[in-house]
This record gives structure tokens, C-alpha cells and sequence, in this order.
């Protein structure tokens, strides 16, 4: 089940709550904080949702992934609020049979999650001064 | 009719809140609140070709009509991971 978060994400308890004895495979992906960004500073990050519509696109995620690829399970956490540098800002996490289509949901996972979560960054810079990193227009009906 | 208007990340930044609620007439579809949004947040004006517009949690275009007490919100582009 999606989740949104202010804690540290337990990457570790998700990935260990994914194996199961039908899969031989389970993949994570973290996105982590980074410290620069075009050339400038970041001293910290900070990210916000709109939390209802967000759950739904997450757990929409979830479901499509396992509709289209070949696993048992796909599980998407985001963190919100301020997150420090090097810490996880969001994990996917699928088990399945075989490692390709575990490879490859995950992938199509964190890329729709960046097309589609309405979830907000924003990067403060050294030196003072902060900016919402330009991100991708949400498709409108 | 009532509506609340809900602003995020540089929507809420330009908008100065981050929520306001709107009086409507019966019937009022989201161009009518955009229009009216326009007129009272001119900081808003680079951003408009910019934003998407969720009516109770739903994508929704100009043509979507709107309901008392409906939540209208502004999503500018997302970046989350």
C-alpha cells in the first residue's frame, strides 16, 4: 500500500516485507536528496502533496504497475516535509519471479510517480534563497 | 455557492495563502473560478499556461461544473522522487 511519510523511510523493513517465496527477485529504488543542482549549493530540501490526490496516484501506480509487468507486488513510499541530504526522499519496491520485469517496473514506476504524483520539491540554496524545482505540467482532462 | 480554492508550492508562494474560498453563482463551472482567481491574484499570471486544476481530487478542465463547497485545486508542475 502507497504511503506518504514524514519519518525516515524504512527502506530496509519494505524490502524485507517484499520477498516471498514465489519471487525470486525483489528490486528497490531510492531517491535520494542531493546537494547540487545546475551548478548551485543545496544545504537542504523540503517537499509538500496534496495529500488525498497524491495517495490516489501512488496507489493507482501500484496497481498499473502490477497490471502491466509480470511481479506480485509494487509498494511506493514518499517522504514529505524536510528531508536532509544523502536520505532517502522516496523507495519503490516490487518483487517478482524474475529480476527483468522487477527491473522494469520499478523503473516505470518512479518515472510515472514523476509524470503524475501531485508532489512538490523544493531546493534551498548556500547562501540563501530557495526555488521549487521546475518539474513536469500534470495532464488535464 | 461557496468553494474553497486550494494553492500549492509556487501557487501558494504567489498567491500569498494557502487557501481561499470563493462565492459563485449556482451552476459555475472552473473558468468561472479561474477568471475570478485572475482578477484577485495578478502574481498568479506567469504561472496560469503552467498550472493543472483538480476539482475534488479529480483532473478537471474549464468546462468541469462545479458543486457547493467544492475543493478547487491549483497544481503547478510536479517534482517529486
Amino acid at each position: 500500500m502507497a504511503e506518504l511519510t514524514r519519518e525516515a523511510i524504512a527502506f530496509e523493513r519494505l524490502t524485507r516485507e517484499a520477498a516471498r517465496p514465489d519471487c525470486g527477485a525483489v528490486t528497490l529504488f531510492l531517491g535520494t536528496t542531493r546537494d547540487h543542482h545546475d551548478g548551485r549549493r543545496v544545504t537542504r530540501l523540503a517537499y509538500e502533496a496534496y495529500v488525498p490526490m497524491a495517495m490516489s496516484a501512488l496507489g493507482r501506480i501500484e496497481r498499473e504497475a502490477c497490471a502491466k509487468f509480470e511481479i506480485r507486488t509494487c509498494r511506493i513510499v514518499h517522504r514529505l516535509g524536510e528531508v536532509p541530504l544523502a536520505e532517502a526522499s522516496v523507495a519503490v519496491v516490487v518483487a517478482a519471479a524474475h529480476r527483468a520485469a522487477a527491473f522494469d517496473a520499478c523503473r516505470w514506476a518512479m518515472d510515472e510517480l514523476k509524470r503524475s504524483a501531485p508532489i512538490w520539491k523544493k531546493e534551498f540554496f548556500e547562501g540563501g534563497g530557495d526555488a521549487w524545482v521546475e518539474g513536469t505540467s500534470l495532464r488535464t482532462t | 455557492m461557496t468553494v474553497k480554492v486550494l494553492f500549492f508550492a509556487q501557487a501558494r508562494d504567489h498567491a500569498g495563502a494557502a487557501d481561499e474560498t470563493l462565492e459563485l453563482g449556482e451552476g459555475a463551472r472552473v473558468a468561472d473560478a479561474v477568471a475570478l482567481l485572475r482578477e484577485r491574484h495578478p502574481g498568479l499570471s506567469a504561472l496560469w499556461p503552467h498550472l493543472a486544476i483538480a476539482v475534488d481530487g479529480e483532473m478537471a478542465g474549464p468546462e468541469t461544473t462545479l458543486r457547493a463547497h467544492a475543493e478547487i485545486a491549483l497544481l503547478p508542475p510536479v517534482s517529486g522522487g
